[in-house]
């Protein structure tokens, strides 16, 4: 299955305008600076926001096309959505946060083997760290059997020794998983260390030039120049 | 002591706060997560019972509720009796009385709830019914207790509505609150004190339930 959209969606300060597609097995990284509409693109593919105009097709399933009205409920999209925080219902405990929408309740159990949090299954999320709750949250987008997966920024609040770990987790994963995977972040080496496919996004465009002007240090103007400062911290580590 | 009297009471708020969490949970949920045209004017009309004398409600039940009123002549025609002075009756006078006290804390719950959550929850096929009961509900749990608390105490405190609407009739629309006002009129201080006395410990230790309450969903 392939995920294909054209999008547009007016915001404030500037107009997203982006095409992209992404295969079975493959993980594509959209990076860029902060502030710059890939939480909104996500968010259109989730269904959670509406694109002005354009088109989401997975598979040969229309999912939202403006000319035709069409635009399916997140609820029918069946994909997974790893949030930065925010995924986990804080009167459950990790375990029923991770089966809440299990295909298979008992998968639930691998997972967290997997995850290495099977002996955190009855604590609640404010329980356990930030790493551990955002594990649970992969578990639980994981068990419902996504035919497409979202991580926008996952691992962007943690600090950097956890981040590295479940960094490597997702990428040794992603072998076994069969769904297209989009994940979005605004660092280089996240994205370097990850992805099959770039789509760098500034100002709600595609702008393939911005990794190489961010890297090589070039002096940069506006909005990239502030964003590149991010990842460039990061390569310290 | 009158202890009819006390029944009726406690039997009147018990009835009133099942009932008005039921109905205040979907008004609550429309006034916290809801934008439509003329939702000020509905968020006021809720409220509005709190904002006017208890025997202006009062009057204007007794208008709807009598045989030539709609609700009343509605209720007639159906079963044949009267809605004025009895214990239904009062009933409904109460859940009017009572439904800001429920309504208001609620909303605040409902809102405070995360919207993100909601949104994993429609990612994860919820239904947005399905989410209110799994995610919005559980989550509420203190505010849905606040509320219950506020409308079974103010439920109790009633007075002129139930006057109005109910009369003072023993084991059916006679409540603590008039028992007290009948036992001074006829100069009986005795039974007024006793009935009177038997409150503050109820509405005492509610008070504390409601401050544990809010303490817990502070935390």
């Amino acid at each position: 299955m392939t995920i294909a959209a054209s999008l547009k969606k007016r915001l404030k300060y500037f107009d997203v305008e982006v095409s992209f597609s992404c295969a079975s097995k493959s993980m594509m990284v959209m990076i860029g600076p902060s502030g710059g509409g890939k939480t909104t693109i996500i968010r259109m593919l989730a269904g959670l926001t509406a694109p002005d105009e354009g088109q989401v097709i997975f598979g040969e399933e229309v999912w939202f096309d403006s000319a035709r009205r069409i635009n399916v409920t997140p609820q029918k999209r069946r994909l997974g959505y790893v949030f930065q925080d925010y995924n986990l219902f804080p009167h459950l405990n990790l375990l029923d946060n991770a089966a809440f929408a299990a295909v298979d309740k008992k998968e639930v159990d691998g997972l967290f083997d997997l995850f290495k949090i099977s002996h955190l299954r009855k604590r609640k999320p404010h329980m356990v760290s930030g790493g551990e709750r955002q594990r649970c949250a992969i578990c639980q987008a994981l068990a419902r059997h996504p035919r497409l997966l979202l991580l926008d920024e996952p691992f962007s609040a943690l600090d950097v020794v956890t981040r590295r770990g479940l960094r490597e987790e997702l990428k040794s994963l992603k072998g076994s998983l069969s769904c297209p995977i989009i994940y979005v972040t605004h660092d280089i080496n996240e994205a370097l260390f990850l992805a099959d496919e770039i789509l760098p996004v500034v100002e709600g465009k595609n702008d393939d030039g911005w990794m190489q002007r961010t890297i090589t240090r070039e002096p940069g103007e506006g909005t990239a120049a502030k964003g590149a400062r991010e990842p460039r911290l990061s390569l310290v580590y | 002591m009158d202890y009819l009297a006390l029944y009726v009471t406690l039997k009147l708020a018990l009835v009133t706060t099942v009932i008005l969490m039921v109905i205040a949970a979907p008004i609550a949920y429309l006034l916290a997560y809801y934008r439509f045209p003329g939702k000020s004017l509905l968020e006021a009309l809720v409220y509005l019972p709190m904002a006017l004398p208890p025997t202006v409600i009062g009057f204007y039940l007794i208008i709807v509720m009598s045989p030539k009123g709609f609700i009343g002549h509605a209720w007639e025609s159906l079963t044949g009796g009267s809605l004025l002075f009895t214990f239904l009756g009062i009933t409904i006078a109460s859940i009017i009385y009572s439904i800001p006290f429920a309504v208001s804390p609620m909303k605040a719950a409902f809102s405070k709830i995360d919207r993100r959550l909601l949104e994993n929850a429609y990612v994860l096929g919820l239904s947005k019914r399905a989410t209110f009961l799994r995610v919005i509900i559980p989550n509420s749990l203190n505010g849905i207790a606040a509320a219950a608390v506020l409308v079974f105490l103010h439920s109790i405190g009633a007075f002129g509505v139930l006057l109005m609407v109910g009369g003072s009739i023993p084991g059916e629309t006679k409540v603590a609150s008039i028992a007290i006002y009948e036992a001074v009129e006829t100069m009986n201080y005795q039974a007024a004190g006793m009935i009177a006395l038997s409150f503050i410990p109820i509405s005492y230790a509610f008070l504390l339930l409601i401050n544990k309450l809010n303490e817990d969903s502070r935390t």
